[in-house]
């Protein structure tokens, strides 16, 4: 618990939720009649909602983005070391807008929620989802908030591709791009430890084919299983290895199976916290959004054609230790842009940590980071 | 600003596509767009360079020419592509400069000259490799691996087919003076190249 609020932090914070009536038609054909999204908002729009920005949340992620519930939270939210006063994206300059996207577990209308059909949870029945339509969604309630365009729609991994997708599919309404630690596509290695993930969750004899509350139970084992496959590709090797080398938890071997190495402690911790506040459906569905991801395919499959309608600027920002969504993915994103005659910068930034090193404020990705903000704070 | 800088910009058309090769802080890139209005890109590898590039509204994009080239490229691309400076700290110069007009339609290049009069003497007199403000590196710990002269570069230009449609040399305060031009190779400190195929 933050004893007094840091200086730099949004302060406390109050998500908010809205309900949509309109229906919204998914790219996988189905419809879902209304919906929620929750989300939260730090600093104020001004008079003509010029400064306002979009944070897109990655896999796991929600809409509390950036500083605290309330006193007694440990943690503030999940990208604060980029979001509040003198920071690089700085609510004293901008509007920032953060939501918890469809289909997610903390707030919007997803798997958990009950379905206006039959009264009872979506569960398993939940639609897919995908990148598109949640640009859609994020269109609609930028609607409703007033704010016509965005200064940036910003985002990592699977934020980052959501901002990809808004600048083709909403050109004029947003003016610039930042794509951190992203790809305009997954690799079949990515697409494998998804579907890795997803075997372990679907696996788990508590799944009852999504149905685990009807049985009052959750899939807890296999969405364990699933975090600590997929906190291994968010870390680099150097990184685990700094953080737990062969550190053992006792002097000598056991010569058994339980947990002796502290790595293992650390994984089964983190994923066992992880299926504890964590929904197997969402868990299912927003890898499946990852997987489908590719916006050059409704443009024969040429990635310049679909980028081609993007009138922003774009920032694209990769981790030198990142194996996730590799450097090269980035720069085949940037090619494009060049190909595409797209204002774009581009800038690998060399950190130990992993994907992850798009949470993590590193000196020089911050001043990089800023810098870009400085330039789209110049255009309001 | 750099007056080798300025002579470049004189050969740069308004409006036009440009890719800075190793763009340094941006300077140059942002007096184009200012000034000219072009369009383009810087390439960089330094960290610090970048930040400055962004900060001064330049497209930067990191890449390390001398690893990937410019093969990421498209031909025909630009308009003109720019390279000051670092021509000499390349491994393969002279594919570099190909790889340049296949981008664009016109380069322009400069370069230290290696026989300029005083690296002349430094090497005749002392007998070991000539230090000066436009080479300030011990011969163990110098980026320039592959110091020319104007006339290594005319010569290359002659057996690659490249015209030179400028050219011109100054001193090391990148200043122009008419003296220098009686006796190129000699005189020259600093070459200033403008070429296309």
């Amino acid at each position: 618990m933050p004893e007094t609020l840091p200086i730099d932090s949004v302060g406390l914070v109050t998500p908010q939720t809205i309900h949509f009536d309109q229906p919204l038609t998914l790219q996988c054909g189905k419809v879902l009649p209304e919906y929620d999204l929750i989300y939260e908002t730090y600093g104020e729009l001004n008079s003509d909602a010029s400064n306002a920005i979009l944070i897109c949340h990655a896999l796991s992620g929600h809409h509390h983005a950036a500083g605290y519930h309330s006193l007694s939270d440990k943690k503030p939210g999940w990208w604060d070391s980029c979001i509040g006063p003198g920071k690089p994206i700085d609510t004293s300059r901008f509007f920032v807008v953060s939501l918890n996207n469809l289909g997610g577990c903390h707030g919007s209308t997803g798997p958990t929620s009950i379905n206006p059909a039959t009264n009872a949870q979506y569960g398993p029945e939940f639609p897919v989802v995908t990148v598109k339509d949640w640009v859609i969604s994020q269109a609609r309630l930028a609607d409703k908030l007033g704010i016509n365009t965005w200064a940036a729609v910003i985002g990592g991994s699977l934020g980052g591709m959501q901002a990809l997708q808004w600048s083709i599919d909403y050109p004029e309404r947003i003016n610039n791009a930042v794509i951190i630690a992203s790809t305009p596509k997954l690799t079949a290695q990515n697409i494998a430890f998804n579907e890795v993930a997803r075997k372990a969750i679907t696996s788990d004899p508590a799944f009852h084919d999504g149905r685990y509350f009807d049985h009052n139970t959750i899939p807890q084992k296999g969405l364990m299983l699933a975090r600590m496959v997929g906190h291994i590709t968010y870390l680099s090797d150097a990184a685990m290895g700094e953080k737990f080398g062969r550190d053992m938890r006792n002097k000598a071997f056991k010569f058994g199976y339980d947990v002796e190495f502290e790595v293992e402690s650390y994984l089964n911790y983190q994923g066992e916290r992880f299926s504890e506040n964590f929904d197997a459906n969402t868990y299912l569905l927003m890898t499946r959004a990852l997987d489908y991801f590719d916006p050059a395919k409704e443009y024969d499959n040429q990635l310049e054609n679909a980028l081609a309608k993007a009138l922003c600027k774009f920032m694209v920002i990769s981790f030198s230790t990142d194996w996730r969504f590799s450097p090269e993915r980035s720069e085949i994103l940037v090619d494009e842009l060049v190909k595409a005659d797209k204002q774009v910068s581009y800038t690998e930034i060399d950190a130990p940590h992993g994907h992850d090193a798009f949470l993590i404020p590193t000196p020089r990705y911050m001043d990089v980071f800023s810098a870009f903000m400085n330039r789209v704070a110049k255009e309001i | 600003m750099r007056a080798d800088l300025k002579i470049i910009e004189q050969w740069v058309k308004p409006g036009s596509r440009v890719l800075d090769v190793g763009c340094g802080d941006g300077t140059l890139l942002q007096h184009l767009q200012e000034n000219k209005q072009v369009k383009g890109y810087g390439l960089e590898i330094s960290a610090s360079n970048i930040t400055s590039c962004i900060n001064k509204g330049v497209n930067v994009l990191e890449q390390n020419v001398d690893e990937k080239g410019l093969s990421n490229f498209q031909s025909n691309r630009f308009d003109t592509v720019i390279m000051t400076q670092a021509l000499q700290a390349l491994r393969q110069p002279d594919v570099m400069l190909d790889e340049m007009l296949r981008l664009g339609k016109e380069c322009i290049v400069t370069f230290p000259n290696f026989a300029y009069w005083r690296t002349r003497a430094y090497l005749m007199q002392k007998g070991r490799m000539p230090i000066s403000k436009a080479l300030p590196y011990t011969w163990y710990n110098t980026p320039n691996i592959h110091l020319c002269t104007f006339k290594d570069f005319e010569a290359l230009c002659v057996q690659k087919n490249i015209h030179i449609l400028d050219r011109t040399v100054v001193d090391k305060e990148h200043q122009d003076r008419w003296f220098i031009h009686m006796w190129p190779n000699m005189l020259g400190e600093i070459a200033i190249y403008r070429v296309t195929r």
